[in-house]
């Protein structure tokens, strides 16, 4: 019994029963162990990403430079960017704003750098869901090539703070 | 070791030392009180993601969402396992407590630092939830409040190690702990290794806090407090697997199949679980993909082996059991005379289907790197969580409760009709608000979020209107199970000051 010291030789060979659940579970395990790694090949659904060491400071410049140079007009106050598909993209979040509206060309690959200037952030593309985690002093680069037309929401989904609820972006796909 | 402190418990036959009993008691009571206020607020926060009645205020729905993740994961459960881990190293063995002084002192500590945190975050110096990311920060105390509680449990969590290599010295067991006593020694060994983690984080994010250290790395901050937090899951799973083992032996006599399977299942646990916490970590910029793909499709899968072998052999022990005690006719009479109206019993039943289905199930899901990346963050993730720890581990706590309650306080249980539904009650809330929430998530909608129609935002985005209905199942679950869990309290404190006396 489980709240008695069990007999002197507990070591005993497994029934039927349990060499069926043990393989059965075995299988499962072993199945789903291969098939992850396989799908992230086939399935390219995870974006190829790098990481880089980024002050707040200097990543405000690369934003700075870019919306100084892409800028195609202003939406609800924030500046609006479109630009060149080779060319990086920055996108910065702060307490509470994800900076500037982005838009993408439909079918380009594109370089998206994500990171914080204050906390940690968390940046969820809506209504597709797809969620990445944005650290400050982190430079976030995922490989993205857009499919689908049209308005995208970035929501973030990290707690940071009082204002959190309101910290929502826009990105376009044209 | 006078004699007259022993008494023979007229239910097991066990031989119970008074100190450990106290020590049981001590622990058991403050855990329900933590679970009281854990679930007042649970309840209120559930109320507010109600869309229609959003009932807190803006500050308070993240405070008190702060102090329900610390009252009800850390405080509940970690109080109600010290419990555990004296009934299952001392009382199981027909021995005592060696150091019981250290028992009280671990204790103290722990209820010191609960004191603490819980008062800092009503204070409104913390609102930083219970995973408080740098560089988000908390007042200095409530980390001290943290340390002093972890060095509380850590004595405690060693307490288990001095008893039973006392036990063995005495002659209380000659060769092998029982399972019950076993699994307890898993958990053990992971809270050891578990708080080794939270000590180098905490102490110096503590210093942090002071303004001693300048700076923390946020990325490496996430990497070891999720050292720390997921394999704390796995203490839980080990004491909730335990706890399912026992009540099977206690209610109907239950004996596991077999002893080798069920023990290589919990060193299975001990191995593999601490690798497979970077799921928490699957779309952070630190770690490289291949990284995350070992670790999470191969360590994982390991872990997750172990619970379907206790799903196993729980099952297989109770039918044993009954079989044994006549009900053999057809596949299943067994399962029909169950005691289903024995609400340590059912809890326990519920208990494993709750958080097999549930909570096993999603996690195996969500911990893959395809499926994360559409529920990171998402009210997908409380969703799980509420089938594994509020569904499974909470449960199987509260049906042990019931068996403490004649063995360990010697009173009889009030209210017997209402306790012999309190499982069904609960279980069925807490189902209605995991299943809820894992459906608005598998939308988009954020966890930890005050206002989903985002007013103020510069943008606003409108979710799918399938969502409304989800959201408002939210509070309705949430109410069902605060229901569950008020007749729960009642019961079980009720009991422990009202209940009639038994000889013993
Ligand atoms: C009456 C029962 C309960 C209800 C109604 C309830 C409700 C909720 C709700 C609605 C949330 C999500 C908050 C959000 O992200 O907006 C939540 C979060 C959470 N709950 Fe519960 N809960 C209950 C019991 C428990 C118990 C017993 C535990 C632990 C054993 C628990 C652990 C947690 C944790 C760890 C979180 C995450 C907190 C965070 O995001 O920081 N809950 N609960
Ligand atoms: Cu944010
Ligand atoms: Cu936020």
């Amino acid at each position: 019994m489980a709240i008695k010291e069990p007999e002197r030789i507990w070591w005993k060979p497994y029934t039927r029963d349990e060499k069926i659940w043990v393989a059965v579970s075995l299988l499962w395990m072993f199945t789903s162990f291969v098939f992850m790694p396989v799908y992230h090949f086939a399935g390219s659904q995870n974006p190829p990403y790098e990481t880089y060491r980024v002050s707040p400071e200097e990543f405000d410049k690369l934003v700075e430079a870019m919306i100084e140079k892409y800028k195609v007009g202003e939406e609800n106050g924030m500046p609006v960017v479109h630009p060149d598909p080779d060319e990086p993209v920055f996108i910065r979040a702060s307490m509470w704003q994800w900076y500037p509206v982005v838009e993408l060309e439909k079918g380009k690959t594109y370089k998206i750098h994500l990171s914080s200037m204050d906390i940690q952030h968390g940046f969820s593309i809506l209504p597709i869901n797809m969620n990445f985690m944005v650290l400050p002093n982190y430079d976030y680069v995922l490989t993205l090539t857009p499919t689908t037309e049209g308005e995208y929401y970035i929501v973030c989904n990290e707690f940071c703070g009082m204002g959190h609820h309101m910290m929502v972006g826009k990105l376009y796909v044209k | 070791m006078a004699a007259e402190d022993y008494r023979i418990c007229s239910f097991t036959g066990l031989k119970i030392h008074k100190p450990t009993e106290d020590l049981i008691k001590w622990n058991t009571v403050t855990a329900i009180l933590f679970l009281a206020l854990g679930g007042l607020m649970g309840f209120l926060i559930a109320l507010t993601r109600w869309p229609s009645v959003h009932y807190l205020s803006l500050q308070n729905y993240y405070r008190y969402l702060t102090l329900h993740g610390i009252d009800a994961l850390l405080l509940w459960i970690i109080f109600f396992e010290i419990g555990l881990v004296y009934f299952t190293s001392a009382v199981l063995l027909n021995t005592r407590t060696v150091i019981p002084w250290a028992g009280w002192t671990g204790y103290a500590l722990m209820l010191v630092g609960a004191v603490f945190v819980n008062f800092v975050v009503f204070a409104g110096k913390a609102d930083v939830m219970f995973t408080s990311y740098v560089p988000l920060q908390a007042d200095a105390v409530y980390y001290l409040g943290i340390i002093i509680f972890a060095v509380g449990a850590l004595t405690c969590y060693g307490h288990f190690f001095a008893n039973i290599i006392q036990a063995k010295r005495d002659g209380a067991y000659k060769h092998s702990l029982p399972l019950g006593s076993f699994g307890l020694a898993a958990a053990c060994i992971i809270a050891v290794l578990t708080l080794a983690h939270g000590a180098v984080i905490m102490i110096p994010v503590f210093f942090w806090s002071m303004g001693l250290i300048h700076y923390i790395d946020p990325g490496t901050y996430r990497l070891i407090f999720w050292g720390l937090g997921h394999p704390s899951q796995q203490i839980n799973v080990c004491a909730m697997v335990s706890v399912w083992y026992m009540i099977s032996a206690f209610t109907v006599g239950g004996k596991p199949v077999n002893e080798k399977l069920s023990r290589t299942a919990f060193v299975l646990y001990i191995f593999f679980i601490n690798v497979a916490s970077e799921h928490h970590l699957l779309v952070d910029p630190i770690f490289s993909n291949w990284h995350k793909i070992i670790n999470t499709s191969y360590m994982m899968h390991l872990a997750v082996f172990a619970s379907m072998v206790h799903a196993f052999a729980v099952p297989a022990s109770v039918e044993v059991a009954l079989r044994n005690q006549g009900y053999t006719r057809g596949l299943f009479e067994w399962l029909k005379k169950a005691p289903w109206s024995n609400p340590a019993f059912s809890a326990m039943a519920l208990s494993m289907v709750l958080f097999g289905f549930l909570g096993g199930i999603t996690g195996v899901i969500f911990g893959t790197e395809q499926y994360n990346i559409i529920r990171h963050n998402t009210f997908a993730i409380p969703g799980h969580f509420h089938g594994t720890v509020v569904g499974g581990t909470t449960l199987a706590f509260m049906g042990f409760t019931y068996l403490l309650i004649p063995y360990i306080f010697r009173r009889e249980l009030v209210m017997q009709g209402m306790a012999k539904w309190q499982p069904y009650v609960y279980g069925i809330g807490v189902a209605i608000l995991s299943i809820s929430m894992m459906s608005a998530g598998s939308f988009g909608v954020p966890r930890r979020h005050y206002d989903i129609t985002f007013s103020g935002a510069p943008f606003s985005f409108t979710f799918d209107p399938a969502i409304d209905m989800f959201m408002s199942m939210v509070g309705i679950g949430g109410i069902l199970a605060a229901i569950g869990g008020v007749m729960f309290i009642l019961v079980a404190m009720g009991s422990i000051m009202y209940g009639k006396r038994l000889a013993s």
